[in-house]
């Protein structure tokens, strides 16, 4: 095969290239099933704790809002509203409140 | 007595520059053209920051292997070692025996060692998820491998035989580990000039890409928001590692050093139990194999090997490699945004060149020029990280042809 013609190469090339598609296509379909049996099951566990929810029963009041994140931040090149943003984007992310999380620094990486 | 003018002279005569310049005509220039080289890297590594933890590491391998009588890197013993008539044919005690420092270093390029660890490194700092929950990616990282085979269709037409234009072509795949992997395996004569074009490239992604985006794409298709995809569980990205070797590895069993090095990588990561393990492959180990990959792929670069015709077809060939890649991606994703009615932002296409973050980075940029509150990062880091296994499904596909 080392010497190959151009007619070959051709060949090659395009085999390579439905190769290359009919690998990730499989691979696609592998990850959509295995996604949907998580959200299936997902939604199971939700649905679950939502019976009980249903019952007239005095639930305690909201939790305060969070003040704000432990410790000391530090900030390199970030402005203060961009940097609560980012904060408030991973409590919300973590399902965690705000003032559980210690953020030390944010920097721009540019 | 001794004779001070005799061991002066006998200091000359064994001293680099005796015979750099004795040997002007016959070498020596080429050793001098290529430590200009070397310097000129250095500045770009060092003052103009592209891909620096790379590109320093491979300019000072250059200059070190360049440098006469240092006897650091010794291309006849790796020539003796290719041979299948030498005696010493594929023996590594010769190397270890009669070979220099970097002769040594190389070892691990040879055995494919450090691309291995390299994309164990990768993949613990990899994040899959964007990708599982938008398993279209997959076919946006599909679409940005057609530079890999259009340029090795070019450089079939170029002249260059079966093996080299494998490993030309793989520079499309924007991925420095896999291109050194292929290499080392079908053409290793190639390996200097190659690991240089494919790692100039990817520093490159900033100015390469944009205009074929604006090119490729109109200003409404870039204008478009995405939707925020679904959070993906621990759970699910713990199995996508293991599912991802045992199917890849399955279909095309040359890819499972790389994948199953790749997925190692990640699972470390992701599983949760093994953090210090995760934390070396991130930082110390991919730090030293970073140092001695980069290092011994300089070292290859030596005067009368790499300054040669080829050595500019490839850098031509390199460039087409990955603008085609990059247009293939964005191709696919405008056939992409036109199949969702407009749900798919194309840009997100170009990021399906492997070279992670950068391409997926140069994505959100150029959505953001369009649109100031466009965020295509995280969908953009889906089609990278498809391209990244992309790329290795190519390798392993011009492996089982090729090797």
């Amino acid at each position: 095969m080392d010497n190959i013609g151009i007619l070959d190469a051709g060949i090659v090339a395009l085999l390579g290239y439905a190769v290359v598609f009919f690998g990730l296509i499989l691979l696609m379909i592998v990850v959509t099933i295995m996604g949907k049996i998580f959200m299936a099951k997902d939604k199971k566990k939700t649905a679950a704790p939502a019976a009980p929810a249903a019952a007239p029963v005095v639930t305690e009041a909201a939790a305060p809002t969070a003040p704000g994140s432990a410790g000391q931040l530090k900030l390199y090149d970030v402005e203060p509203k961009t940097a609560a943003m980012i904060m408030a984007i991973v409590a919300d992310k973590m399902g965690k409140p705000l003032n559980e999380l210690r953020f030390i620094s944010i920097k721009e990486v540019k | 007595m001794v004779n001070v003018g005799e061991i002066l002279l006998n200091l000359w005569n064994s001293s680099g520059f005796a015979a750099l310049f004795s040997g002007f005509a016959d070498g020596g220039w080429q050793n001098l053209v290529m430590i200009i080289v070397a310097c000129v890297l250095l500045y770009l590594g060092i003052v103009k920051q592209f891909e620096p933890l790379l590109l320093v590491g491979i300019a000072f391998g250059c200059l070190l292997s360049n440098l006469p009588q240092a006897g650091l890197y010794h291309q006849e013993l790796w020539d003796a070692f290719m041979n299948p008539d030498s005696p010493v044919y594929h023996s590594y005690g010769e190397i270890m025996r009669s070979g220099g420092l970097l002769d040594i270093f190389y070892i691990g390029v040879k055995t494919s060692l450090y691309p291995c660890l390299i994309f164990m490194g990768v993949g613990a700092m990899s994040d899959f998820g964007p990708l599982l929950s938008n398993p279209k990616s997959l076919l946006l990282g599909a679409a940005a491998q057609m530079g890999v085979f259009a340029a090795f269709f070019g450089a079939v037409c170029m002249g260059f035989t079966g093996t080299e234009a494998a490993s030309i072509g793989i520079i499309g795949g924007a991925d420095g580990p896999t291109a050194i992997y292929l290499t080392t395996k079908l053409a290793p004569h190639l390996l200097g000039a190659i690991a240089v074009a494919a790692y100039s490239y990817m520093a490159l992604i900033p100015l390469i890409q944009p205009p074929f985006m604006n090119l490729l794409t109109t200003p409404e298709q870039r204008k478009i928001k995405m939707v925020q995809t679904r959070t993906v569980s621990k759970t699910e990205k713990i199995i996508f590692p293991i599912v991802v070797t045992i199917f890849v590895a399955l279909l095309l069993p040359d890819t499972a050093p790389l994948i199953g090095c790749l997925m190692l990588g990640n699972l470390l990561k992701e599983c949760g139990v093994t953090d210090r393990l995760s934390d070396t492959v991130q930082n110390a180990l991919m730090n030293i194999v970073t140092i001695l990959l980069s290092t011994s792929v300089g070292a290859t670069m030596v005067g009368t090997t790499f300054l040669t015709k080829q050595t500019l077809m490839i850098v031509v060939l390199g460039v087409c490699a990955f603008i085609l890649s990059t247009c293939g991606g964005l191709l696919g994703g405008v056939v992409m945004c036109w199949a969702t009615r407009g749900k798919v932002n194309p840009l997100i296409g170009s990021a399906g060149v492997s070279a992670v973050p950068m391409a997926a980075r140069v994505a959100n940029k150029e959505g953001q020029k369009a649109n100031p509150s466009n965020f295509l990062l995280m969908h953009a880091l889906g089609p990278n990280v498809a391209g990244v296994i992309g790329s290795a499904i190519a390798a392993g596909f011009l492996l089982s042809v090729f090797g």
